[in-house]
């Protein structure tokens, strides 16, 4: 996410970071630096201008450039505006205190509404909600059937009647139902439409209108430019948005639009979705995110992310192991088992303090494929290999990796590589960081592989 | 002078005139048509009939410079080719090539704009027969959609027999959508089992168009992250498919862009023409208030030129793309 920014940003504070002394004029060359930044990912050209007419005058503010440690001041301040610009602490919905809470979504076309929808209820189903999705875009082919097949995926019901019926009716008529049905909550599809269609606006009032949602979400595509202020806005008039629902989000995404939409209607983003799987969806924090744009990494979403999926008790025994260097391949696959369900490991990387700057690792597209090899292989080995892999000689080589479909050379070299990161682990769990030498050294290796960077 | 339908299709030894009966259809459709044509000009086009304010241009200073590339930023056109443009203006104003009068710098500018937009410009090429055309692009951008659209008019205005072959086998519901816009533009539809295997699909579809004597195929593919590298390749493998059994095609590979598309667009250009040769731009959801001056920078940094525009939701929706038009359009406020 916002990994262009990102880049920009890093690279221009790293330099301001560094300096013993600032100067205006050094301060003025980094402002014009991250102007560009902002205007490149997107950011709306007048919220840029005020950003940095803002920033520029806190940075040359009395103390800051006279402190021991000016750079560092600055790189504070742009943290602390970045967050600002970005909404604060962040918000959460709002719940009904009887009876569904009504979830209006609204959007252009192709800014992901329907999937969207699909990973919003997910995601509440996760919270332990009973959700509906009410199809009420009749007017893209095939966008009901859509909405059923993705709605049923994840676990909601979906309350349909065709392409045939007025959307306010089946709005009304939908919201009945969650009552009737006793869910938690109904989330309230509608077609995508262009801000100067007044018809379709009106009729997205009258939905508003009839169902008197707790939150109305805006769906905001990433890759919006620098229209997506007008947009925001107009839909605030027709739809009065609560919060922002930020699609595409993957990879090189810029989601400056995002941040304009924040910082002209006030509505804060509440989540960010990022890829194809129902699962790619995460409440979005301002400040967080602001860390991680910074290259300050952003652990807190990792530790969250890890407490899901790891067992209190695991995690110590694991500790244990690290520190005796009793570590296994069982005990390996279990790790790389419970890291997979935290998600790609690509998006891992990035919420790791230190390792944006890392290029090697940053643009590191790791191969699931890989992974699954690795776990073919280690899953063709008997307990006691797995236990002790000295046990492993030529022949048993042979058979595992004839077991698990991998060559000779594969087995061999999974064997030699967990044996440097076991090293490599103990340190880190000692609490001394691996060394960049180590870590490339890591990277010729079969499991996470870096594979070529496209830029 | 805008540009035409004929203007944009090479249809090689093909009749490139179209039919009378879709001329007296397009008659019939008239009321509709004008009804329309009005309402977005009211509105939503509006866009494309300002042009950009002469009062712009009344003093020439540095005022005038940054207030221009304002616009052009506001446009999505991007810092670099922003830049460039108004250096070169700047630079013709101040060497005397062009005089120092608003009306003639506006129209220089417009000149300007319209050149940069022209970049690589060359018709549609559907002169094989079996002329196969690829349609590629980030999800939402309006692939189906446009591909409906290029059916129809091929179809209902050329009198071409046109196949669709549905290639985005991943998308739920994708196909019936592709079904629904084949059965309202007339043309015939292949398509396989839900996950099944796009590359069949283009290959189902051509050898169905050499059978039935088609004279255009048009292969959807799924919407893609040009991010994911997995479905970058397989796009590039649909793309093989299809040379491997006509020698040449596909004859024409058009990315669609979201005029809303701000500078990821650039990206997204460029990541897709490294997987497949792209011959043009598509530019989506004209019909907002985006400008969509990212394909400013397309051209300019790619060479890729624009071909169509989509300006809404029906069928007739689909105009040529014209530089001079377009350029006019982009500094309108």
């Amino acid at each position: 996410m916002f990994d262009q920014l990102s880049d920009r940003l890093q690279a221009t504070l790293s330099d301001v970071r560094n300096r013993g002394t600032l100067n205006e004029g050094d301060v003025d060359a980094a402002m014009r630096e991250i102007r560009l930044a902002l205007l490149e990912a997107d950011v709306n050209f007048k919220v840029v201008k005020a950003f940095t007419a803002n920033l520029k005058e806190r940075c040359l503010g009395s103390d800051v450039l006279q402190s021991l440690d000016p750079g560092q001041q600055v790189v504070k301040i742009v943290n602390e505006e970045l967050t600002g610009l970005m909404g604060g602490s962040g918000s959460d919905l709002a719940y009904a205190s009887k009876g569904p809470t009504v979830i209006l979504m609204a959007g252009l076309q192709g800014s992901g509404k329907t999937t969207a929808c699909a990973k919003l209820a997910h995601h509440l189903k996760g919270a332990g909600k009973d959700v509906a999705i009410a199809a009420c875009d009749v007017y893209r082919p095939a966008a009901v059937e859509q909405l059923v097949t993705v709605g049923g995926r994840a676990g909601a019901a979906v309350y349909e009647q065709g392409t045939d019926a007025d959307p306010v009716e089946i709005a009304a008529w939908a919201l009945e139902r969650a009552r009737e049905e006793v869910r938690d909550v109904l989330i309230v599809d509608t077609a995508g439409r262009t801000h100067v269609d007044e018809e379709l606006m009106a009729e997205l009032a009258r939905i508003r209108k009839r169902t008197k949602p707790h939150d109305v979400l805006l769906v905001v595509d990433a890759m919006t430019g620098q229209d997506a202020v007008g947009v925001a806005e107009s839909f605030a008039e027709a739809a009065e948005f609560d919060g922002v629902l930020m699609t595409k989000l993957d990879g090189d995404a810029r989601g400056g639009a995002a941040l304009s939409v924040k910082a002209v209607t006030g509505k804060p983003i509440l989540f960010a979705s990022t890829g194809e799987k129902l699962d790619a969806f995460e409440r979005f924090h301002p400040d967080r995110m602001a860390s991680r744009i910074l290259g300050m990494g952003d652990v807190l979403s990792l530790i969250e992310k890890a407490e899901q999926q790891v067992d209190e008790d695991d995690a110590e025994d694991l500790q244990r192991k690290l520190e005796t260097e009793q570590f296994t391949l069982e005990d390996f696959l279990k790790q790389m088992r419970q890291v997979r369900k935290m998600g790609p490991l690509s998006g891992l990387i990035g919420m790791l303090p230190g390792m944006g700057a890392m290029k090697g690792l940053k643009n590191a597209d790791v191969d699931e494929g890989e992974l699954d090899r690795v776990e073919a292989i280690i899953l063709s080995m008997t307990p006691d290999e797995r236990a002790d892999p000295a046990l492993i000689n030529g022949s048993r080589r042979k058979r595992i990796a004839n077991g698990s479909g991998a060559k000779v050379q594969h087995v061999k070299q999974l064997v030699k590589q967990f044996d440097q990161m076991r090293v490599l682990m103990r340190q880190m769990a000692t609490g001394k960081p691996p060394t960049p030498e180590q870590l490339a050294q890591m990277q010729g290796a079969p499991a996470p592989r870096p594979r070529r960077v496209r830029r | 002078m805008s540009t035409s339908w004929q203007d944009i299709l090479d249809l090689g030894a093909r009749d490139a005139t179209p039919t009378t009966a879709a001329e007296n259809e397009a008659a019939d459709r008239g009321s509709g048509v004008f009804r329309r044509l009005r309402e977005s000009l009211s509105k939503s086009r509006r866009a494309l009939t300002e042009e950009i304010s002469a009062s712009l241009f009344e003093r020439l200073d540095d005022e005038t410079w940054e207030r221009l590339e304002e616009a052009l930023i506001l446009a999505d056109a991007g810092a670099p080719t922003t830049a460039k443009v108004v250096e070169r203006l700047e630079h013709e104003v101040d060497a005397g090539t062009v005089s120092p009068d608003g009306e003639a710098v506006r129209e220089r500018l417009i000149e300007i704009l319209a050149e940069v937009a022209s970049t690589g410009r060359a018709p549609i090429d559907l002169s094989g027969e079996p002329a196969v055309l690829l349609m590629v692009g980030v999800n939402g951008t309006g692939k189906t959609t446009t591909i409906g659209k290029i059916a129809w008019h091929l179809s209902r205005e050329f009198g071409l027999s046109v196949i669709l072959a549905a290639g985005d086998t991943y998308r739920a519901a994708a196909a019936e959508q592709l079904a629904e816009w084949a059965e309202r533009a007339g043309a015939d539809l292949i398509r396989s089992a839900p996950g099944g295997d796009p590359g069949a699909v283009a290959y189902d579809a051509i050898d169905a168009a050499r059978a039935r004597g088609a004279d255009v195929v048009i292969v959807d593919t799924a919407g893609r992250l040009h991010t994911e590298g997995n479905l970058m390749e397989e796009l590039a493998k649909v793309s093989r498919v299809i040379g491997k059994q006509i020698p040449g095609a596909p004859h024409e590979t058009l990315i669609s862009i979201d005029a809303t598309t701000g500078q990821n667009g650039l990206r997204q250009a460029q990541v897709f023409s490294e997987a497949v040769t792209l011959d043009g731009v598509v530019l989506t959801k004209l019909d907002g208030t985006a400008k969509g001056g990212i394909t400013l920078a397309i051209a300019d940094e790619l060479g890729i030129p624009v071909k169509l525009i989509g300006t809404g939701e029906t069928l007739e929706d689909l105009s040529p793309f014209d530089p001079s038009d377009f350029a006019r359009a982009l500094l309108a406020e």
